[in-house]
């Protein structure tokens, strides 16, 4: 029996949905699915998991607390402080720039990716370091000054490595702005200001949205930073998470607080994302 | 310096600059740079002609790859040169922090290291765990049982197998930048007192239960090894007054230390000589009040994916005349009278090296119970993401 129009398109829908679904199913359901079942286990007596029903774990959450309120404060912060560095940029490249030059420019901004993150924190770690700013402060006379290892040099790591992740949403919904808005704002005697906080700015809220969803995101689960530019000090979940799998080999705790950050950021999410779709008045936003 | 870096690389970004820097001044051999950097291992692997320099003493096929676990600043680069050289197994290094990381890392499985070097307390976990294998000893003839000192190597041996062998021992004291900091520190109580005051935001402590938990209690007048809880609570009382006051916690503390943005650390015998060498205005002192005393050993995972060349590392390492070099490399004192035999002078009668009896009566040494105690393990945690 021939199948069917409809049969077919279904058909190929599921062929084409297969290799992401079943990854996903492999690498992301099932870890997360035994990540629930540790939650509720106990520290096996030289570390690891053993079987168990217990609470004991999510009890034990607020000991974190200080992990939690730094990712929660520090994530917003850092994406916030992006976003003050990377609209203008992307409105000069977007807007002004010279579009001969354009692709070029907008590939530089991608240019740091060629190197591992991991490096350019290290070279942050000398520039910090009593060998790099503090050693000039040090001949102009001002003394013993210590950038590295403080919430200060954590935040510019952040602004520095997740920069491109804001510019290139950003830039992507100002480049596909109609100019001819811009033109008809002049043309109605606005001035440029306010063309720019009436059509320009809310036009590429969707970008700017995407833009700060995705660095939060990606902040959220940050461990490298914090422990590089931190000194270890200045702790994420991420660096906790590390901590009771890598060192204190709790397993059970290390799950609990895992599920509670998934959870705790699909909340936040979606309650941001409801926020910003009203705002912006579209709902062009997507996540990633 | 994070965990990742840690395991993957063999030299800090700050270790590279720094002999970059004494290559361009001429004060060391373009030789020690490479060696030093693993510039030359690299090199040498990639000329590595295959047959070439295998010698016949290596009858079986090790392979070309063997991994190590071990601790940050305590391998001569150049005896691993020296042993693809001989064997043409290129060694992989891979540095951490803590016995707990190592544990953790065997636990989880899957390590690939086909030797790594466990701290004195841990051996009997390891071996309670099933994850370290008794040792071979004929395929370890350079060893010699008879020229230990049995005060540090006993731990090797679990109801009278052999399991590990002795590296080196050594002690966990402080190293204090004596032209930052002019307070005189004697003890643990001193340590804490003036990371708090005078070198307020200049002092690391080790991103390492054993010794951070340890040196805290011993601090209060306790045992470094308690697991009283009331006795924890007061060190975690402590720690976590102390912790707005550090400058990190970081186990890999050379780095801070040699750029002068930490002026005083928890150290180890051989980072507080390898620092007085370099910088004598870095003194290393042992707690009046008490601290650790610690044997290092090589063991070879259950799970070692070379042994044959885990067992050839191991026993060109026993060598005395390997070990001399490793020892006036990396500055920790050796069981091995053997080797005591060979050492030249300066390196025997350095107080850093090999202090005084009297400095070490009142030091102890880690207890077994310390590793696994969740308690402690908890506390670390806690005092962390505090």
């Amino acid at each position: 029996m021939p199948l069917t129009t409809d049969r077919k398109r279904q058909l190929t829908t599921a062929a084409l949905v297969a290799p992401a679904g079943l990854w996903l199913f492999v690498f992301l359901v099932l870890p997360f699915m035994a990540m629930v079942v540790f939650a509720f286990g106990e520290r096996a007596p030289e570390g690891g998991y053993q079987a168990a029903f217990t609470f004991a774990q999510f009890a034990n959450l607020p000991s974190r607390a200080a992990a939690f309120w730094n990712t929660m404060m520090i994530a917003p912060v850092g994406a916030f402080l992006c976003l003050i560095v990377a609209y203008p940029v992307a409105y000069y490249l977007s807007i002004k720039s010279n579009p001969k030059y354009r692709l070029v420019l907008v590939s530089l901004v991608v240019v740091p990716f060629w190197t591992s993150l991991l490096v350019r924190t290290y070279a942050w770690m000398y520039i910090l370091g009593s060998r790099g700013i503090p050693n000039l402060l040090g001949m102009i006379g001002i003394e013993d000054v210590r950038l590295l290892n403080t919430p200060g040099a954590v935040l510019l790591g952040i602004v520095y490595g997740y920069l491109p992740l804001m510019i290139m949403p950003i830039y992507v919904s100002l480049e596909k702005l109609d100019r001819r808005l811009l033109e008809a704002s002049a043309d109605l005697g606005a001035k440029p200001v306010s063309t720019f906080f009436r059509i320009t700015l809310p036009l590429s809220l969707p970008g700017v949205m995407t833009g700060v969803a995705l660095v939060i995101i990606l902040l959220l689960g940050e461990y490298l930073i914090p422990q590089l530019l931190g000194g270890g000090k200045v702790f994420f979940i991420g660096n906790a998470l590390v901590d009771l799998f890598l060192q204190s080999r709790n397993w059970p705790s290390g799950s609990a607080i895992a599920v509670t950050l998934v959870v705790v950021v699909v909340l936040v999410l979606s309650v941001a994302m409801h926020i910003a779709w009203k705002v912006s008045g579209s709902r062009q936003v997507e996540l990633v | 310096m994070t965990k990742w870096y840690r395991e993957n690389a063999s030299i800090t970004a700050e270790n590279l600059a720094d002999e970059w820097m004494r290559l361009k001044r001429g004060s060391v051999t373009r030789r020690h740079f490479l060696g030093v950097t693993g510039l030359s291992l690299a090199t040498a692997v990639l000329a590595r002609q295959p047959g070439i320099f295998s010698s016949p003493a290596y009858a079986q096929d090790l392979g070309t790859t063997m991994s190590l676990a071990t601790w940050p600043n305590y391998h001569d680069p150049a005896t691993f040169e020296a042993f693809t050289a001989a064997t043409g197994v290129a060694v992989e290094v891979n540095v951490f922090g803590s016995n707990e990381e190592m544990l953790a890392k065997l636990q989880a499985g899957g390590t690939g290291w086909d030797l790594f070097v466990p701290t004195n307390y841990t051996i009997s976990t390891y071996v309670k765990l099933g994850l370290i294998d008794p040792l071979d000893m004929s395929k370890l003839p350079a060893f010699s049982q008879a020229s230990q000192s049995p005060r540090f190597t006993s731990e090797g041996a679990v109801d009278g197998t052999t399991y590990a062998l002795p590296k080196n021992w050594g002690t966990t004291g402080m190293a204090v930048n004596t032209s930052k900091i002019k307070t005189k520190i004697t003890s643990w109580k001193d340590f804490f007192e003036v990371a708090m005051t005078e070198a307020d935001g200049r002092v690391l402590v080790h991103d390492y239960q054993l010794t951070t938990i340890g040196s805290a209690l011993v601090s209060l007048g306790y045992s470094f090894n308690s697991i009283k809880p009331e006795e924890l609570a007061k060190a975690e009382e402590l720690l976590i007054r102390v912790k707005p006051h550090l400058y990190g916690i970081n186990s890999d503390y050379q780095p801070g230390m040699r750029a002068t943005d930490a002026w005083m650390t928890m150290c180890w015998t051989n980072d507080g000589a390898q620092l007085n060498r370099d910088m004598p205005e870095i003194a290393y002192i042992l707690g009046s009040d008490g601290g650790e005393i610690w044997t290092d050993f090589y063991a070879i995972p259950k799970s070692a994916a070379n042994k044959p060349a885990g067992y050839a590392l191991l026993d060109y390492l026993m060598k005395p005349e390997s070990a001399v070099k490793e020892h006036i490399a990396n500055g920790a004192p050796t069981t091995d009278s053997r080797v005591m035999a060979l050492l030249p002078a300066d390196v025997t009668s350095n107080k850093i090296v090999y202090p005084d009896e009297a400095s070490l009566t009142k030091l102890e040494f880690g207890a077994a119970v310390t590793l696994t105690d969740p308690a402690r393990a908890e506390l670390m945690a806690r005092f962390k993401s505090a």
